[in-house]
């Protein structure tokens, strides 16, 4: 391996070991489960070192593999979106139904079951919505996106990005209310 | 009158028009204040959801299986047009130069959709690799193609005649739809498919009217291009066809 080429592996490896973190909790939001997320997080790395190169340190290098994050994950949700109904949000190291910790530091047992029912209801409504609703939905919801870069990370119109986070709000909403 | 589910979304979020009126509105209404804090309460439980931690090590563990890949992958600087056409991003990034390159796209897309996309009697030598990925990622973006359309229907189908609604982005959308379902369409024709073909043809119809309708559609303009979309039932025939090359999509091998 050439010199240069050390160079850039080690600089890459920098920006690996700072951001892979956050790429995965984004990326764990935006598919529901942690395979899924570890799979988006190595394919982001592999896109950015391709284009590391081009990258020219004018955008902050968290904004840059932030994007491609997002489109890793709505590139695999789409493949796999005949399995979105099924999809499974999952703690890591815990069983998804009793992954919700609850505010208290001594919940009773009917605070629990509640807890239990609504994390039930709302993984089953995350899983039903569109890819693009849950892109939207988590880039503006978790990642506090405003509509105008949501519609530009996602390449649609602000009309129909507001329409897929509001949709997503609405399924969500439809899904838990009658619990809260 | 009380506020409409979609002024309390954009302003929880921040980003309602007229934010000051819809506070005042809240402050002074029982109702819609009872259905804010409804609002707030699905929220606040959607927060709630445990982000998982990867662990301490997660991004040594994350180099460590990104390492060996980093070498096969490195791209030489005269193949980035190659790198880029590989990636779905950079492919929408890239339609409108492809929309201009129209003549070229016609050829390349239809060639693809007569060959592969529609199943010929003659048995077909086996492609390279890159032929197959290329395919594939073509795939998707027929797939993409209709995923938009429906979208931009659905947001039309969905819209709340007023006296005065601003349209210019789906216009605009739509306007950049119709050159693509055109190339598409052709294609199935070509390949022998009426079914799929009638279908693209209904979605061009109503492309073209959007595309050429005024920036801002009154209510019975809007109300118009609403009941040619429901007339035709065109929404669950884009369904069922993107179903149809979703599967595509998803089989082994990409086809």
């Amino acid at each position: 391996m050439s010199r240069p080429e050390i160079g850039r592996q080690e600089e890459f490896r920098l920006l690996v070991e700072q951001h892979s973190r956050a790429l995965f909790g984004l990326a764990w939001r935006m598919t529901g489960n942690q395979q899924d997320a570890e799979e988006v997080v190595q394919e982001t790395f592999l896109r950015a070192y391709r284009s590391f190169d081009r990258f020219d340190g004018r955008a902050q290098p968290g904004t840059w593999l932030h994007r491609i994050a997002v489109n890793c994950a709505l590139d695999l949700l789409r493949t796999r979106r005949h399995d979105a109904g099924r999809v499974e949000l999952q703690a890591v190291g815990s069983d998804a139904g009793d992954a919700v910790p609850a505010r208290d530091t001594a919940p009773g047992p009917d605070r629990l079951l509640l807890s239990a029912e609504v994390q039930r209801r709302l993984t089953a409504a995350l899983g039903r919505l569109s890819p693009t609703e849950r892109a939207a939905f988590v880039l503006r919801h978790y990642q506090g996106c405003p509509i105008e870069e949501i519609s530009r990370e996602l390449r649609m119109s602000e009309n129909a990005a507001k329409n897929c986070v509001f949709r997503a709000v609405q399924k969500l909403r439809e899904a838990l209310q009658p619990l809260l | 009158m009380h506020l409409s589910e979609e002024q309390l979304v954009w302003y929880r979020y921040g980003e309602a028009k007229g934010a000051a009126a819809i506070g005042e509105h809240l402050a002074a209404c029982a109702t819609c204040r009872a259905a804010y804090q409804s609002l707030e309460r699905v929220l606040a439980a959607v927060d709630q959801m445990p982000a998982p931690d990867p662990g301490e090590n997660y991004a040594a563990a994350v180099w460590q299986r990104l390492e060996p890949r980093l070498q096969q992958c490195r791209p030489a600087q005269r193949d980035e047009g190659a790198v880029r056409s590989l990636t779905l991003t950079a492919l929408f990034a890239t339609w409108r130069r492809l929309a201009l390159a129209a003549a070229m796209a016609v050829l390349i897309v239809a060639a693809f959709l007569l060959g592969r996309f529609w199943p010929r009697p003659q048995t077909v030598a086996r492609q390279p690799i890159p032929e197959q990925v290329r395919e594939r990622i073509l795939l998707v973006a027929v797939g993409e193609h209709l995923e938009r359309s429906q979208m931009i229907l659905i947001e039309l189908a969905n819209a709340n005649p007023g006296p005065q609604l601003d349209v210019s982005s789906e216009r605009q959308w739509a306007a950049d739809l119709v050159g693509d379902n055109r190339l598409y369409r052709q294609a199935a024709a070509r390949a022998g498919d009426p079914a799929i073909t009638a279908v693209l043809d209904d979605l061009e119809r109503v492309l073209l009217e959007i595309a050429h309708s005024p920036s801002t559609l009154s209510g019975g303009e809007l109300e118009r291009i609403q009941r040619q979309i429901e007339s035709g039932d065109i929404l669950f025939k884009l369904r069922v066809v993107e179903s149809k090359v979703r599967r595509q999509e998803e089989k082994p091998n990409g086809l």
